[in-house]
This record gives structure tokens, sequence and C-alpha cells, in this order.
């Protein structure tokens, strides 16, 4: 791979000569391995290992659920139960996939708003960032239909609202809604392509994580200083970084290792905190659930879809100016999916010249906010809509617009940053003193 | 100690309150002190076995149980009754045989009956299908601490009859100071004294509650205590694991930055 220069595979033996003149992939793997890692890299760089174990880990238990599941209306949900009952270890399987799906969004959560308070989204990363919020939009889809396949009241119910959503698209949402459907309403023919793509889409979003990976390992990560690595010569390439084996690799797997206590704490003592207990009821065409809500990682945005109702001005005046097209529902989608889709443009909206959020001491406070954002509309997406959580709801989706369509373009005009270190070892020097002689 | 006092305190609390509560109002859960709660907690086999027996003389009059099969009844880790008597349990209840086109009584491969009231739901995952607990502010933090609370569901409405009765439609309902809404068509099931235990244990309402509940979070989780060891186990393991691997990190970081390492 191009990028930072460092000591390629070289074959010796006459086997790797010969196999490599064939398929140099042992050299792949060489050079992917021993990739040149920012050796300042902090405690927050773990959460990529974590979202690649995550993935072995989903599509390892979901293959074994698979063989034991039934993708039929009248039989997941006695599926579901068998593989809690009579499976062998089946309760440890299925919980693990449940929680493990927590685990995952979780993960990717610190991982995208690490990427934004270190500016990992900026050039020349942008194709990274890109790809990133592709495999969170697959994420997103695997872990919604997924939801769907036990068959309970939330999943069948879940199901409904939100392919009800591609409903309000203007003139040809009905025929959408009823072709993803597969009929006029949540059925059989629902649950056998929502299971269908379940197992489709880890494959997807393995294959763009393999281009995620690529495609950094040709920038070179980011770091905390956002300063980049010298190129110049090997000799200064080695004063900046580390090879990512043993190093990264070892301080990866510590961090894995305690994410991974607490996550079969929750598995082993607290399986159904994160789910709903409705789910644990059949689903019933007949009997809406009192409230109907998403999964906990779907909650912020979920808020943000709710929070534009018909009497809100930017609602009202979308609707005038469009001749009634755009009503509050479609609005609501569009807020929504919008909410993503500025996440995705901000390596174009962020002005500033400097790349890491720790030398920009307005950004900070700012940054800092959009997190309380986010977790103030994680906790809207749980309550009725209904006053006062509308007008939080409301306040709280409009900073996250404000922050990227707004206030990033603007800092980076007015903002005067501090100076970052002219390199990455005068960093790691400052933190951690000179290496041994 | 402190928790119990709390628990103590807050259940005394809910008691005192619910009785204050007029039907009709909020829905009313009070705590109640399990066995099976906690990552230690382990059912308590002699009162699952007694709530089987509330719930084949009371419950299943008109409940049915069509997830759990009747073999677990001998399950360890449950009420662990002898094979024996899980025989002679399952074979009280006929079930029709599609080969032989007749009835037979079921055998321990099979499962529960289903209920015979078509309004009545089914309760093999009731105690997992009904929270508790929500608060405060529905963060869920409650459950974090005391579990999702469906068991203490269970004997809120269980007790939580206050005697008033409404007909609606045709249909009687019955106030319940833990149902939602406050009205519940399900008539107060037990009074207290409605079963005699073997084992001589006190069957006044609450207790009776409290064994109906137990056993159908068995019903609902049958692995529960196979997933707190197993759990328990992993936690241990994983602990191990990362300190020797936060060492191995120390120790290979250690030169990079100037650091002796005396591991």
């Amino acid at each position: 791979m191009s990028g930072i220069p460092h000591d390629h595979y070289e074959p010796k033996t006459g086997a790797e000569k010969w196999l490599d003149s064939r398929l140099p992939i042992v050299g792949l793997i060489y050079n992917t391995i021993m990739i040149p890692t920012p050796k300042n890299l902090n405690w927050w760089w773990i959460w990529g290992i974590v979202l690649a174990f995550c993935l072995v880990l989903q599509i390892a238990t979901g293959i074994v659920l698979v063989m034991h599941y039934t993708p039929h209306v009248d039989y997941a949900f006695a599926s579901i139960e068998h593989i809690m009952r009579d499976v062998n270890g089946g309760h440890m399987i299925r919980y693990i996939h449940m929680n493990g799906a927590s685990l995952f969004f979780f993960a990717v959560y610190i991982h995208i708003f690490r990427g934004l308070f270190y500016g990992s989204y900026k050039a020349p990363r942008e194709i990274t960032w890109i790809i990133g919020m592709l495999i969170f939009l697959m994420m997103m889809g695997a872990g919604f239909m997924g939801y769907v396949l036990p068959w309970g009241q939330m999943s069948f119910w879940g199901a409904t609202v939100i392919t009800g959503l591609f409903g309000a698209i203007p003139f040809i949402g009905e025929s959408i809604q009823t072709w993803l459907l597969g009929g006029p309403a949540v059925d059989n023919a629902t649950l056998n392509r929502f299971f269908s793509l379940h197992y489709l889409l880890p494959f997807v979003i393995a294959a763009l994580v393999v281009v995620h990976i690529w495609a950094f390992h040709t920038t070179g990560n980011n770091n905390p200083t956002g300063v980049e690595v010298r190129r110049g010569s090997k000799e200064e390439v080695k004063k900046d970084t580390l090879p990512f084996w043993p190093y990264f690799v070892i301080k990866d797997l510590v961090g894995l290792a305690i994410v991974l206590v607490l996550f079969f704490a929750v598995v082993g003592f607290m399986p159904n905190y994160f789910g709903h207990p409705d789910n644990y009821i059949e689903a019933n065409a007949l009997a809406t659930p009192a409230h109907i809500v998403p999964e906990w990682y779907f909650l912020p945005f979920y808020a943000i879809l709710r929070a534009f109702t018909a009497d809100v001005w930017v609602v009202m005046f979308a609707s005038w100016i469009t001749g009634g097209i755009i009503d509050a529902k479609f609005f609501g989608v569009l807020a929504m999916f919008g909410a993503i889709a500025v996440m995705a443009i901000v390596p174009w909206l962020d002005t500033s010249r400097v790349r890491s959020g720790r030398y920009r001491p307005m950004f900070k406070w700012w940054f800092r906010l959009l997190i309380l954002d986010f977790v103030v509309l994680m906790w809207c997406g749980a309550m009725p809509a209904e006053p006062p959580y509308s007008t939080i709801s409301l306040i709280a989706s409009a900073y996250w617009f404000a922050y990227f369509l707004v206030i990033l373009p603007i800092l980076g005009v007015i903002e005067k940053p501090t100076t970052p270190p002219a390199t990455i070892e005068e960093d790691f020097e400052a933190h951690y003193g000179k290496p041994a002689e | 100690m402190l928790k119990k006092l709390s628990i103590a305190a807050i259940a005394a609390l809910s008691l005192s309150a619910g009785g204050a509560i007029a039907a009709g109002g909020e829905s009313h859960i009070h705590d109640v002190d399990f066995s099976f709660e906690g990552p230690f907690g382990k059912f308590d086999q002699m009162q699952l076995q007694r709530g089987l027996q509330v719930y084949t003389e009371v419950c299943s009059a008109c409940h049915g149980m069509r997830y759990v099969p009747l073999r677990t009844l001998a399950d360890d880790g449950g009420p662990a009754l002898p094979e024996d008597q899980v025989r002679a349990y399952a074979a009280q209840f006929d079930i029709y045989d599609v080969e032989k086109d007749e009835d037979r009584p079921r055998t321990p491969a099979d499962f529960f009956p289903e209920g015979g009231d078509p309004n009545a739901p089914d309760l093999s995952l009731m105690a997992k299908a009904r929270a508790g607990f929500h608060g405060p502010e529905g963060t869920g933090l409650n459950q974090l601490f005391k579990g999702m609370g469906g068991p203490e569901y269970i004997v809120s409405i269980l007790t939580g009859y206050t005697g008033e009765e409404k007909e609606e439609a045709g249909t009687t309902f019955y106030a319940n100071t833990a149902f939602p809404g406050g009205w519940i068509a399900m008539a107060p099931p037990l009074y207290g004294e409605d079963v005699e235990f073997a084992d001589g244990h006190s069957n006044d309402l609450h207790h009776e509650a409290e064994d109906t509940a137990a056993f159908l979070m068995w019903a609902a989780e049958p692995k529960m205590m196979a997933r707190q060891k197993a759990g328990f186990v992993s936690v241990l393991m994983l602990t191990l694991l990362a300190s020797l691997l936060y060492l191995t990190n120390k120790k290979l970081w250690a030169p990079i930055k100037g650091k002796k390492f005396d591991g």
C-alpha cells in the first residue's frame, strides 16, 4: 500500500518467492499489519478494534442462530423460545447476539464522536469518513431488521412505524412502502425479506470495512494532535510512528478485553436491560402497544423524526413553499435522514485549518454541547411525544443541525486556534518522555 | 444492609401509598426482595415448587404456558422435580394426538397446556413481558439496580385488588392498583389460603403471590442460573485476560516511553 514509507515485505526463501510471484498475500497481510501508526494515539483509538470484533461476533453468533430460527410469522416467535430453552447454549448465543448489537452501536457512536473531535474526517481522510457513514447506515438497517426477526410486539410495530416513514414520501411513497413490505402491511413477506437482508448486510458491512481500512491505510491514521506523520524518509517516519503490530494490537486488545468484561456482565446478569419487555409478547396486528419505542441506539434519530410537528414554523414554511407536498411527516423523515447527511458531509462544512479539536478553544465547548445534545435527544426519543419533551426535542434537533451547518463553518473563520506541536514525536515526548536510549 | 433497609423502606412506602392511590390512578408496583435477584441470585427450588402448585391449582384454570416444555420441571436450576413426578404431573393433562386421531395423556416431552380462556394471556413469558420499574423519569435506572421488575409486577397485580368492581359492555372489571388504567378484567385469582403447601409454608395472599411470581420468572427464564454462571466465569476469565494484557502492554511500551518496567 502507498502512503507512509516503511519496510515492505521481502520474500526470502524459495517457497516465499514462489508464492509471492503468484499471489502476494503474505506481503499484503504483512504490510497491513506492520503499517506505521502514530505513536501518540490515545485510548479513544481502540474502538475500531472493538467494532471489528463486534462484526465478527455478530456474524458468528448469527450464523448459529439462523440454524435454529424459522422466518415465518407463525413460527418465528416460538423458534426464538426454542433457541432460549432447547438449543444447547442457545440462551447465551441469543443474548450475546442481542446485546452484541448494543455494544456495536455503543462503540460506533464513540468511534464517530472521536472522529468528530479530532477532525479525522478532514482532508485527506474524507473517503474514510464517507465509507464510515455508509457502514453506520448499513448497521442501522441491519439492526432495525434484526429487531423485527423475533416477531414480538415491538418488532412488529417498530417495523410498521419505520416502513411507514417511506410512505410519507410524496406521490410515490405508498408504492415504495408496499414494495418494501411485500404487501399492504407488515406480514410474512416482510419478515422473510428482512431475514434475507439481515443476513446479507453484515457481509456488505464487512466489505465496506475493508475499504474503510484501505482508505485510512493509504492516508495514514489521524492522531490526537491532527499533525501529519513526517514522510521525508523511513528514519523520519520511525520518529513519529510505531508498527501496528505489536504495539497497537496489544494496546487495542487491552481495551477490548476491558470492554468485554462489561459486555459479559450485561449478558450474564442483565441481558434484557437494553431490550423492551413488549418484545416478549408475540406480534399482534390487532393490539398496538401503548408506546412504540425503538431500540436505544435509534432514539436520538427517532427524537429528531418526531420533533418537527406541523406547528413548527420551518415545517409550516416548507409546507407553504412546496404547496403542501412537504407535510410534517415527510419533513420529519427528511430531518432524520438529514441529521445523518449533515454528519456525512462534515469534511466540507468544517472550515478550520486546524484539524484536532485539542487546539480549538471555542470548538471544544460547542463539541461538548453536541455530546450533551446527543444524550438529550436519546432521552427525548424514549419519552412520549408531548410537552415538555416535544419542545426539548425540537431545540435539541435544531442544535444538531446548527452545529454542522452554522457553527462549524463560522468557527473556522472566527476562532483563534492554539498552536499544535510541530511533530507527533514532540507531542509524544511531552506526554511520556523520551524513549530509552 | 443499606440496600435491604432502603428496599424495605421503599416497600413499606409503596404499600402504604398503594392503599392511598384510588383505583384508576397510576399503576403501582412495589418492590419485592426475591432470592433470584442480582448477579448471585438463585431460584429457591421449594418456592418454585410452591409456585407450580398455585399455577396448577389456580392460574391454569384460565391461563396456559404453551412455550414451556413439561420436562423442564425436572431441570436443575428450576423446580427440579423427580422424573416420576414430572411424568405423573404431565399425565394429568390430555393432548390431541394427530397420528392416533384421539386424545392421550401428555408426556414430559409435551408442553404445558394452552389456556382455556382465549382472553387470558399465555404466561410462559409474562415475567419478562412486563416491566415493573421504569423510573425515575423513564430513565429505567431502577431496572439497572433491581431487575426489570416483571415478578414485582405480577405480585403487585395479584395483591393489588381493592375490592371495587364495575360493569362495562357486559364485562366485569375489577379495580387494581397495579394494572395500567386501574381496571382489570381478571377477577381476583387469589385471596390467601387458596392452596395448602405440602412444606407447611405460609399460604397468605402475599406469600402465594410471591411464589407464583417466582415460578413464572423461572418459566420465562429457565436458564437464568446457567446464564449467571456463564456470565460470572466470563467476567472472571476476561478480567484475568485484561490484567495480563495490561501488563504485557505496559512492558511492551516501557522502552518507547523511556520507562523501566519491573514486571
